[in-house]
């Protein structure tokens, strides 16, 4: 059984006007059913209102359905007295890394979690310097957050929810205000703890290229799963993409350019590398 | 009525009183019509450099001009400057707050004391040309899309029939579509009412194909100031101070040195593909 499992879940929200009364309701998520396997990297797309970050708050049981159920490691997110067991087991990150930090230094605000657990304090330092060090932050632990960059106020966020020892971290959109490094350093992390410490990942964005490494890619539309598949499956189809708002990777924009101009290359090339072979024909 | 800025520096005092420049002698002239992009990592000063533009912040020292007059003149009018350089905020659809989309938009030329008829003329021509549909006008703002709130944002600036328009980071978060389309309406704005643009970005692609000229910041000061082809010239430079250059450059700076004869200051995918297609044409 996978560690993050959706069974037909459905959230609807009712939609009032100025004076409170019911105006409609407005189906979410509708009927989306997911099994993540665990250490594996999912990456979920869509434009903005097509229920993603909404699916992802189900997850660590910020909403709960209305209809159907999601379990977590095991765990009804339903069920109130497994709430903070949830919120430990599936963290999550955010877009806006100023919204997340607390501390007046770095090591503080990543041991804020394990010591609200109840973590003794010669392990709450363990969890703050392998979590530190797990991003590449640990050099910075003596910082105050407003003296770091976008990218390297992320990763302290992340290194936060890593020190709660998590199965699975939620990024929502968590690169959507960083710089082209920034970007990187943020993705690169996920990706190390997912290959290194067998976290499962799912990385909600509007980046296109940052996902090229999923093991798979859900992309929503209307609240509901309009498309599964590896990376390379979902970008081989640029004009189903773009029916949906969304886009493919750069690269591969340029190979399906190239093919619709007649150049024989394989459709789905998702890597510099892949499309510098394909044109060399090396 | 070109904005000229002479020997302009920023300091402020931080929270530990220590000096911070944050713009160290920043000398730029901005021509009419120009469609500007300014990149830069987190901190490097970007938009500090964009609130000294409307008088929002005040050089330590240096002058700014606008149509050739000094803004940091006694009797000079701060309130006539900021009706002629628009400045739209990072996600500016956080500051709407009419109960619908046409009294938002009314807002700003209402304060500048015109007559009723003349605000909604401006109101209603500013949502038309951001492509706002008529059947909306009255609705919440708060009921509408990500990129549809910020087309409002956006509107209720435009509605001051400002002669520049400063947008910091306009796309962020939006879906690629949103993305696209956003980038279009500037693009119109600059090409349809002459209207100079300054656009605060941090992707690269999207200034790549957009913009007529970069101004790259690091630390304060301006780094390069060029066009997008010289600018992404430095590629090398640029991920040294947290940027990059477009996916499509990498490219063809690889085909390049596996000794195939392409033009590599291509940034655009168009470019690229031209490029490319050439070499199997001959």
């Amino acid at each position: 059984m996978g560690i993050v499992k959706t069974d037909e879940l459905v959230f609807e929200y009712i939609r009032r006007d100025e004076e409170g009364n019911v105006d409609g309701i407005t189906t979410a998520v509708d009927h989306v059913s997911l099994d993540v396997q665990p250490g594996s990297f999912i990456a979920i797309l869509g434009h903005n209102g097509s229920g993603k970050s909404t699916l992802a708050k189900h997850i660590n049981a910020i909403l709960s359905p209305t209809e159907g159920t999601v379990i977590v490691d095991g765990m009804d997110t339903t069920d109130d007295t497994k709430t903070w067991d949830i919120r430990q087991c599936a963290g999550m990150v955010f877009q806006n890394p100023d919204n997340q930090i607390i501390g007046q230094v770095v090591e503080e605000d990543v041991g804020f979690g394990p010591e609200n657990m109840g973590v003794p304090t010669k392990e709450i330092w363990e969890r703050v310097e392998e979590s530190l060090k797990a991003v590449g932050m640990y050099e910075f632990r003596k910082y105050s957050p407003g003296r770091l960059s976008g990218g390297q106020k992320q990763r302290v966020s992340i290194a936060g929810v890593l020190a709660m020892h998590p199965k699975v971290i939620i990024f929502d959109e968590p690169t959507a205000m960083l710089d082209p490094v920034g970007r990187k350093e943020v993705i690169r992390s996920a990706r190390a703890l997912n290959q290194v410490e067998g976290i499962t990942i799912i990385l909600i964005t509007h980046y296109m290229e940052e996902i090229v490494h999923a093991d798979q890619v859900f992309v929503m539309d209307q609240g509901k799963i309009a498309m599964k598949g590896t990376p390379r499956e979902i970008f081989s189809q640029v004009e189903k993409l773009r029916s949906l708002r969304l886009d493919v990777p750069q690269v591969t924009m340029l190979a399906h350019i190239l093919r619709k101009r007649g150049l024989q290359i394989p459709e789905g090339i998702l890597t510099r590398e892949e499309l510098i072979k394909a044109i060399c024909g090396d | 009525m070109p904005i000229i800025l002479d020997h302009v520096n920023y300091i402020y005092q931080d929270g530990g009183n220590e000096q911070v420049m944050a713009l160290k002698d920043i000398n730029l002239t901005i021509p009419d019509g120009q469609f500007i992009g300014i990149i830069g990592h987190t901190g490097s000063g970007k938009s500090t450099l964009v609130q000294h533009l409307n008088g929002l912040l005040k050089a330590t020292s240096g002058h700014i001009y606008y149509d050739g007059q000094d803004i940091y003149e006694k009797d000079y009018q701060l309130k006539d400057l900021r009706s002629k350089v628009g400045l739209v905020f990072q996600y500016p659809e956080h500051q709407l707050f009419e109960a619908d989309i046409f009294s938002d938009v009314c807002f700003g030329p209402k304060n500048l004391g015109l007559p009723k008829k003349d605000v909604e003329y401006r109101a209603f021509n500013a949502l038309r040309s951001v492509g706002m549909p008529e059947e909306l006008y009255y609705q919440s703002p708060f009921d509408l899309s990500g990129g549809q709130k910020r087309r409002v944002a956006i509107a209720g600036v435009l509605a001051m029939q400002p002669k520049v328009l400063v947008l910091d980071e306009p796309t962020a978060g939006l879906d690629p579509r949103g993305r696209d389309e956003i980038l279009g309406l500037i693009k119109d704005l600059q090409t349809g009412s002459n209207m100079t643009i300054i656009l605060v970005s941090h992707s690269m692609e999207d200034v790549a194909q957009y913009v007529d000229r970069i101004l790259v910041m690091d630390h304060g000061s301006i780094l390069y100031d060029g066009t997008p082809r010289e600018v992404f010239r430095h590629y090398k430079e640029l991920e040294t101070i947290g940027l990059a250059a477009p996916q499509v450059t990498y490219i063809m700076h690889e085909l390049k040195a596996k000794g195939l004869s392409v033009d590599e200051d291509a940034i655009t995918l168009n470019e690229a593909a031209d490029q490319i297609m050439n070499l199997f044409r001959r």
